[in-house]
């Protein structure tokens, strides 16, 4: 789907969502239940970075798994790339690459065959497999790692593997869960900087869900905050670099909506 | 580092507790026999030459084989029967709800009885006795495995579905994995159950086995015999278990090892 997007020149929307609405636990005859997602409408346009805010429990996690395709929405339309996740999963085989809130590394497999697991799905030959996944490893610091059993590597380098693991299937969009939200403040930094540069650099569409003011500005260049139950309460796109002054104003307006 | 002479006193220290209450019961028992009937308690050394006997005749030897032969032709149709029903019943709450208390009744019956059953209900001694083995160690197969596919994990089992694999791809990477440590247990503890159940059936119509075998000595009132036989199909499973571990250790080597026991 090609459409103008306000302001700017005609870009292609990614992600569509269309008065989608998440209801969990409702009942046979169609009352009560928790309202995830309410009303939701949202386009996302391919390789834009968007960080999506908000607070534990504003069905942030409901909307990335709808995005995914491994929720339904109840009412509504959710359409990435033009087609519905859900009823059409297997579509998007080697299109979307997700990265998770905890590593979810197998611990039977060893970091390399860890960052192997999406190219294998997508029947790629070993040799090929196996040259692309070091190729990641190396790029993000793990040479030397690659036969490593989960339990043997610390909570930064396994946050680490599973990026390799997203970014080796070459997936368009990157949809990311709080990717560093367990690991220490200085390693989050470091991480955050080396996944938006890459990012940046392979042209990738990049969604990033957190509760985090500062990581949300950081790495977003449009940040969407959502009120619960998932609505949007604010929508704005970033210039490049925000002055000091401008990211306090920022933090200061998102704050004020969060605490609303 | 521990120096090799402080691993080998410690091996032997293992070494010595895991054979020391089975030298503590032989020391029992051959005492025992210097003081009673030798029905009742013969010595080890009769049944030392007993067993050696049975291994070393191949036509006493192959009546052993075919016990074993008989306990995992039933477990393994139990294991391929159990594997398909836990599968069903995952993926079929209808069918869960058929189908576990169908086994759960099942668990209930006696084997005793299901040796009556098969041989009112079936002519050839080994179909009696495959029955007999695959009922019984079905039920606790097939809800073995099905706990282990409804304990994996979520987390996991989400990330690897987000990479949208076949379902080919899937067992494979994913499930087989997860539910592996599951199935080498519930192998371990159905090869207990299976040995005592064959015995059993065997004891009815079989023309060679342990059991059949066990039945011979019982009217020959020849107790050596009955433990030389008996201790053929306790190293079976010793052997079977052994083997269990030499897979336990090769396929989840990938796990952590903590220096302080529970």
């Amino acid at each position: 789907m090609t459409m103008t997007e306000p302001g700017s020149e005609a870009r292609t929307v990614e992600i569509h969502f269309e008065n989608v609405s998440k209801v969990f636990g409702r009942d046979e005859d169609g009352g009560g239940g928790f309202r995830a997602v309410d009303d939701l409408t949202l386009d996302i346009y391919a390789g834009e970075m968007v960080a999506i805010l908000g607070k534990t429990g504003c069905g942030k996690s409901t909307m990335f798994n709808m995005i995914a395709g491994l929720q339904e929405p109840t009412t509504g339309r959710v359409e990435v790339k033009g087609r519905d996740p859900f009823s059409q999963f297997d579509w998007f085989r080697g299109q979307i690459a997700i990265v998770f809130q905890n590593d979810r590394l197998l611990p039977w497999r060893t970091a390399i065959e860890n960052v192997e697991l999406g190219l294998e799905m997508l029947d790629r030959p070993p040799a090929e497999r196996r040259e692309i996944a070091q190729r990641w490893l190396t790029k993000l610091g793990l040479a030397g790692h690659e036969n490593d059993y989960p339990h043997a590597l610390s909570g930064g380098m396994r946050q680490r593997v599973s990026i390799a693991r997203a970014f080796a299937t070459d997936a368009s969009l990157l949809l990311c869960d709080e990717p560093f939200s367990a690991l220490d403040e200085i390693t989050a930094n470091r991480l955050r900087d080396e996944f938006s540069a890459l990012v940046r650099e392979n042209g990738k569409t990049a969604v990033f869900i957190t509760h985090s003011i500062n990581e949300a500005l950081q790495i977003g260049r449009r940040v969407v905050v959502l009120r619960r139950p998932a609505r949007i309460a604010l929508d704005e796109r970033l210039p490049e670099t925000l002055s000091r002054d401008e990211q306090d104003a920022m933090r200061a307006r998102i704050q004020t909506i969060l605490s609303e | 580092m521990a120096s090799a002479s402080t691993v080998a006193t410690r091996i032997s220290k293992r070494v010595a507790i895991a054979v020391a209450p089975f030298i503590v019961l032989a020391l029992v028992w051959q005492i025992a026999s210097f003081g009673l009937p030798r029905y009742l308690v013969p010595s080890l050394v009769d049944v030392f030459w007993r067993t050696t006997d049975i291994l070393t005749d191949w036509t006493q030897f192959r009546s052993a084989l075919a016990t074993a032969g008989r306990i995992m032709a039933g477990m393994i149709g139990a294991f391929v029967i159990g594997v398909a029903l836990a599968f069903v019943m995952e993926r079929s709450r209808a069918a869960d709800k058929f189908l576990g208390p169908t086994l759960n009744f099942f668990q209930g019956i006696p084997a005793l009885s299901w040796v009556v059953f098969a041989i009112i209900w079936f002519k050839g001694v080994e179909t009696r006795i495959l029955f007999i083995m695959i009922i019984t160690t079905l039920p606790a197969f097939t809800f073995q495995i099905l706990g282990a596919l409804r304990g994996m994990s979520k987390d996991l089992l989400e990330m690897t579905l987000s990479f949208r694999p076949s379902r080919w791809k899937m067992f494979k990477v994913m499930i087989l994995p997860s539910i592996l440590p599951d199935i080498l247990t519930a192998w371990r503890v159905n090869l207990g159950n299976a040995s005592r159940v064959v015995v059993v059936a065997e004891l009815v119509g079989a023309t060679g086995g342990v059991g059949y075998e066990l039945l011979q000595q019982q009217q020959l009132f020849d107790m050596a015999g009955a433990l030389a036989w008996t201790l053929q199909l306790v190293i079976f499973v010793l052997v079977t278990q052994k083997i269990i571990s030499g897979i336990e250790t090769w396929a989840f080597k990938y796990r952590a090892q903590s220096e302080r026991a529970l």
